[in-house]
């Protein structure tokens, strides 16, 4: 199944020297390796855009290494990891870095973000050029979104003239300050701090109306409130260059499903409420959200077993997103197969431009092989990250990843 | 686990609440004498774990366990390994394997005894968590107003302040609801967003003073939690004129009104000097009621 091109036949795939070969019925190759996959769907290698990493300076939560084995076991190929490292992935030095790391230690395809201002600090610009000719292939603060709009418009107009996509973590400081989960009727009943939705929407709108002015690519993490969802909706409609993505767990739990004050129900943007959730589900089915990312953000035990409050944000999610997405959007009907891996594949290369996400002969063989109907269970005990904070853990799948293959070489398969 | 400790009004239901105010009552002293000290909780431990300033709530505790002869051991975050950077789940685990019968809990933290009771075989009472609950003052509430007036039900409770922050508040709440009172919840804009009345049956908002004490048999003041909030979101000159309770508004509601509240008060900020100390005030009845509450839920969780 290849989404670019249209393309959905029962098939065989040959893949010879990292390259996909050929690409046609009953080929018959005395000598070659088979892998069977009858019955299951074989796509392009999954590119997830947002993940954390954790390394440099947070090792103890994920490292290059073991994010890049939970993703292969996640059925993805590349992932892209934010610069909120320590230090900030803000130059050329850190970036090679990590690109060197990867290229040494991960399974999988990594390709940096660099920070758009100077530690994260949101005031002055990093070195988004160095970044650039040392392989970053966006730029976001991830996590401490850039405040001032006027540095966020100087950050879009570098952007551009780098051909770099902005990405922003769209969260008014001022507006959620101090929240602790969606505020709501939730968050008023448990006694905790709410993060309004409109901290999300009075940033995307910010930025859209920034990205008409410069002409950048801007592309909206994790969105999650359905007034932000309807405003990139209108962008689109008016020809501005703006695309976004959600997170599987935006789209299946709401803040009524929290387990009240467990702290694996705790990430930015918060589980926001069941409107929302129906509108991110229903901007995936429309159009105007192409991308699902898992925003992959490992936090050790340590700091996930405590008061709600203290906790940080985040989850872990690169080896339940097919689950939850065949669950939430393909079982459900809303979405078809081809749109769901779509939104795996090219879309988010079409954000990056990686030069992946297709599966056509003579291209490159990464290749995501996933089941539709296997019966199975995410047993946090045996992920692949060095972290544990999922509230996926027990969960019953239906369908999920078989294999990742990338350049070539099955990095991954299901045991 | 289930039906160990008390970690809040919410999930109780209503007979659950009537078993804890009855047995309540048969340790009300109604201020005469002294008290005969009990061995009913003899050989127990309870241990009072306070992370938050307290004095009414630990003290009160610390009499109940010792007027039913148990024993009893208070500890503040202060003195103790949480101010050595150790954390809370190490600390509860730590105190839990001396194996006392019971841990008393206030903590900053919303959820805080939510979070360990998942951890922990020990039962725990939670004294105060956050902005979330604080289950033994709206039972000790209740038993005020029972002192006053024939029942909960049918009764118009006007509760004033800083509702958002408080969980004398949401306790209370969810208590006067499921016994079918009507609550008034009262309060400047900040302090009183609309998805308050959805938490429970029977609840409705004002931000005018006078509309939520007309026809009230009960008034509970709250005090402003300067401590829980991050920003000023009401003019503080301006709260005692709003919403503070004065002589002229006592003059507007019946005779047999009665003004509450947990304490500690401030004398010119939500209540004046004149209603805090008039024949109205139960504030003091209140005090004394606690030691009874305790007293019941310490032996509804630590007896036989």
């Amino acid at each position: 199944m290849d989404p670019a091109s249209g393309h959905d036949a029962v098939t065989d795939v040959v893949v010879e020297n990292g390259t996909v070969a050929a690409i046609g019925k009953d080929i018959d190759i005395s000598g070659a390796e088979v892998f069977d996959a009858t019955g299951m769907i074989v796509a392009p290698g999954f590119i997830d855009m947002h993940v954390h990493l954790r390394e440099p300076g947070f090792e103890h939560s994920e490292t290059i290494e073991t994010g890049g084995r939970a993703a292969a076991a996640g059925g993805f190929t590349s992932v892209c990891c934010m610069p909120n490292t320590n230090p900030v992935n803000d130059s050329a030095v850190v970036t090679t870095y990590i690109i060197e790391r990867a290229r040494r230690l991960s399974p999988v395809n990594v390709y940096p973000i660099g920070a758009i201002t100077k530690g994260s600090n949101g005031e002055e610009l990093a070195a988004i050029g160095a970044m650039k000719q040392a392989g970053i292939v966006a730029i976001s603060d991830d996590g401490r979104p850039v405040m001032n709009a006027r540095v966020m418009r100087r950050a879009m107009e570098s952007a551009k003239a780098f051909g770099l996509p902005v990405i922003n973590h769209c969260e008014d400081l001022n507006l959620s300050a101090g929240g602790d989960m969606h505020e709501g009727f939730e968050s008023v009943r448990l006694g905790l701090r709410g993060i309004p939705a409109c901290s999300e929407d009075v940033m995307v709108a910010r930025d859209i109306l920034l990205a008409g002015v410069t002409g950048a690519r801007y592309h909206v993490a994790h969105i999650s409130a359905r007034h932000s969802v309807e405003m990139v909706r209108f962008a689109k409609s008016r020809g501005l260059n703006v695309t976004t993505e959600v997170c599987p767990h935006h789209f299946t739990l709401a803040d009524s499903d929290i387990l009240p004050f467990d702290s694996n129900f705790k990430m930015k943007p918060p589980l926001r409420s069941c409107f929302d959730v129906a509108a991110v589900t229903e901007g995936l089915a429309n159009g105007a959200i192409e991308v699902i990312a898992t925003d992959h953000a490992p936090h050790p035990g340590s700091e996930k077993m405590q008061e709600f409050e203290r906790c940080p944000f985040g989850i872990t999610g690169l080896e339940t997103a097919i689950g939850l997405s065949l669950e939430q959007l393909v079982h459900t009907g809303r979405v078809s197969l081809m749109r769901m891996v779509e939104m795996f594949t090219v879309n988010p290369d079409k954000v990056l431009n990686l030069g992946k996400g297709r599966l056509t002969a003579g291209g490159q063989a990464d290749i995501t092989i996933f089941d539709t109907d296997r019966k199975w269970t995410f047993d946090l005990n045996k992920s692949q990250s060095k972290s544990r904070n999922s509230p996926f853990h027990g969960r019953e799948f239906r369908g999920g990843q078989v294999a990742s293959i990338v350049n070539g070489n099955i990095v991954w398969r299901l045991t | 686990m289930i039906g160990r400790g008390l970690l809040g009004i919410e999930d109780l239901d209503r007979g659950e609440i009537e078993d804890y105010l009855n047995q309540a009552k048969t340790f009300q002293s109604h201020g005469g004498g002294d008290f005969k000290k009990l061995d009913s909780l003899r050989g127990k431990m309870l241990v009072n774990l306070f992370f938050e300033n307290s004095t009414r709530t630990r003290t009160s505790f610390e009499i109940a366990a010792k007027r039913l002869g148990a024993d009893t051991i208070s500890i503040s975050s202060s003195g103790s390994s949480v101010a050595k950077g150790e954390s809370l789940v190490d600390t509860l685990n730590t105190l839990a394997a001396m194996r006392p019968h019971a841990i008393v809990m206030r903590h900053a933290a919303s959820g805080a005894p939510h979070f360990l009771a998942r951890h922990l075989e020990t039962p725990i009472i939670n004294a105060g968590d956050g902005m979330h609950e604080h289950p033994t003052q709206a039972l000790l509430d209740a038993l005020t107003i029972l002192d006053h007036k024939p029942a909960l039900e049918g009764l118009r409770v006007a509760i004033i302040g800083d509702i958002i922050h408080s969980r004398v508040a949401r306790s209370n709440i969810h208590l006067l609801s499921k016994f079918g009172a009507q609550v008034v919840l009262c309060g400047p804009a900040p302090m009183l967003p609309a998805d308050l009345a959805k938490l429970a049956a029977g609840v409705t908002l004002t931000h005018d003073i006078r509309e939520a004490i007309d026809g009230a048999d009960v008034i509970m003041m709250l005090r402003v939690q300067l401590e829980r909030q991050h920003e000023t979101p009401f003019p503080p000159g301006d709260y005692f004129r709003f919403y503070g309770l004065r002589p002229e508004h006592l003059a507007r509601t019946r005779p047999d009104t009665i003004v509450m509240h947990p304490g500690p008060i401030n004398r010119g900020r939500e209540i004046s000097s004149e209603v805090a100390d008039s024949q109205r005030s139960v504030i003091l009845n209140q005090v004394e009621n606690g030691v009874a509450v305790r007293m019941a839920v310490l032996m509804k969780v630590m007896g036989a």
